[in-house]
């Protein structure tokens, strides 16, 4: 089932992020996402996630498609102007590459090439509206495509953000330029999660929330004090006290997506290179 | 103004190598505002260079170095200027070239380094609110600039990676979008400018303008 399909569909959807490779070396990941096979609904490649440089979201997503797993491509607006950004969303549908999460990308400054240039020609909203301008057979300059697109699109909203009525704007943006779909930023807390899901719920749109993987503590304190994660101090007790750090995170993540499934349209996980112990997480949700 | 720092002296006697004979110009606009190209700036640069065996022909503060009228009418045929073999010149990069383009046969050292288009705080405190980007909103962002003042230069919203209230690239910096939402929040109608998508920019802008 592809993933637009999916989409239309009553039931939880579970997606994987998956990252590339620093270097050519693409087995490791290829071995993740058979076992993965069958088990989630997409698979998401990121693009230089945290503005680490990688190999491309596009070619792993077209090596994961031959091996019959349905791909997202996520495509950030940092590094590539409007030229480059329309060129490889047409080399994307060209592979049979159709759906993609669109997103602004971590800055620069933050990843492993600091003097790099910030691009950000286009914002998230209007590279969203791009995408549906080349499936009109036309591209930003107007000029007449000789075969077009047609995706399925994403985009991201982080329901924690303060204010939530400017995130939720931003979100109504981005269903009017043509987002589909949402994926979240990780939560671990549902109750905080109650208000933004009451709010969304007006829009018609499907809403996958981020659940993250944590193998220890150390983890958990470095993405509450530098990222400002929400992490409650009860989960992060529960790990420090674990004899299995890993095992006590898998179990968390088992609770949250129990506690969300009867809320929410499904699931994005996440597990930073641990996605082997995905299965074990989806076998303890209730 | 045009904010502008200082090279490092090193720098500037690197670029001197070889030369003996320097005339310092200073500008009497911005450079004298962010106090890297005044009288007092151009005074002790003499000074230094001086100091490191260069024999300083004279020196002159320009009212505005990026006028080509003023380069031609004061600089072009200074005497002084012309005994050297090279200029140092505290303005900024606009200046530089205008002075380069005036004065083809003098040699040319840039003492300044041209940061961006700034509002001055207080002094030596500047902030850039501005980028000259060619294609100006703010009447839709209640006055402050996303493109300038965003570290992801985003025109429709925010990236939701703000910490408290704070840009997730810089920490000191306030997340732009919500001092925009804040100030759109008490007025209906530009919170209605707000909603509605902005087009892309267009950033190609003209690099020579005639008015008449």
């Amino acid at each position: 089932m592809t993933f637009k399909e999916t989409l239309k569909t009553k039931k939880f959807i579970i997606t994987a992020e998956l990252f590339p490779p620093k270097g050519t070396n693409i087995q490791p990941l290829l071995e993740k996402a058979k076992l993965l096979r069958g088990k989630v609904d997409g698979f998401n490649v990121t693009d230089n996630q945290r503005a680490v440089m990688r190999m491309g979201s596009l070619a792993i997503c077209r090596l994961l498609q031959e091996q019959d797993c349905e791909p997202i491509m996520q495509m950030t607006c940092r590094d590539r102007n409007r030229i480059a950004l329309e060129s490889d969303l047409l080399s994307a549908a060209a592979l049979g590459v159709n759906n993609v999460l669109i997103l602004s990308g971590d800055h620069p400054t933050q990843g492993d090439h600091k003097e790099a240039k910030p691009v950000y020609d286009l914002d998230p909203v209007q590279l969203l509206k791009t995408a549906r301008v080349l499936e009109t057979g036309v591209d930003l300059a107007g000029k007449k495509l000789d075969g077009f697109p047609q995706f399925c699109l994403g985009a991201v909203v982080n329901p924690m953000a303060d204010p939530l009525d400017l995130q939720l704007a931003m979100m109504e943006k981005k269903i009017e330029a043509g987002a589909e779909f949402f994926q979240t930023q990780p939560i671990f807390d549902f109750k905080l999660l109650e208000t933004f899901i009451a709010r969304a719920r007006e829009y018609n749109t499907k809403i996958l929330i981020g659940v993250f993987l944590l193998k220890s503590a150390q983890v958990a304190i470095f993405m509450k004090e530098k990222l400002g994660i929400n992490i409650s101090p009860h989960y992060i007790d529960r790990l420090s006290q674990a004899a299995s750090p890993l095992d006590e995170g898998i179990n968390i993540a088992a609770e949250l997506i129990s506690q969300m499934k009867p809320h929410v349209d499904g699931v994005h996980l996440m597990a930073l290179g641990l996605e082997e112990h995905i299965p074990e997480i989806l076998n303890k949700v209730k | 103004m045009i904010i502008t720092k200082q090279k490092e002296l090193n720098k500037i006697l690197e670029q001197l190598k070889g030369k003996s004979k320097v005339f310092v110009v200073g500008c009497a606009a911005c450079a004298t505002k962010c106090a890297t190209g005044g009288e007092e700036q151009v005074k002790i640069l003499a000074e230094e260079l001086a100091r490191n065996q260069k024999k300083v022909t004279g020196t002159i503060v320009l009212d505005t170095p990026c006028d080509m009228r003023i380069v031609k009418k004061e600089l072009l045929n200074n005497e002084k200027a012309g005994q050297a073999e090279s200029l140092v010149l505290l303005s900024c990069g606009a200046g530089v070239q205008s002075i380069a383009q005036v004065c083809p046969e003098m040699g040319l050292v840039p003492a300044l380094d041209t940061l961006f288009l700034g509002s001055i705080e207080r002094l030596g405190n500047f902030n850039q609110y501005c980028s000259l980007c060619g294609d100006c909103i703010i009447d839709e962002t209640g006055g402050l600039c996303p493109v300038t003042r965003c570290a992801k230069a985003l025109v429709n919203g925010p990236c939701g990676g703000a910490v408290n209230g704070k840009c997730e690239v810089n920490s000191d910096q306030d997340c732009v979008w919500i001092l925009i939402y804040e100030k759109l929040q008490k007025n209906t109608a530009t919170i209605k400018k707000y909603r509605k998508i902005k087009s892309n920019t267009s950033i190609s802008k003209p690099q020579r303008i005639k008015t008449r």
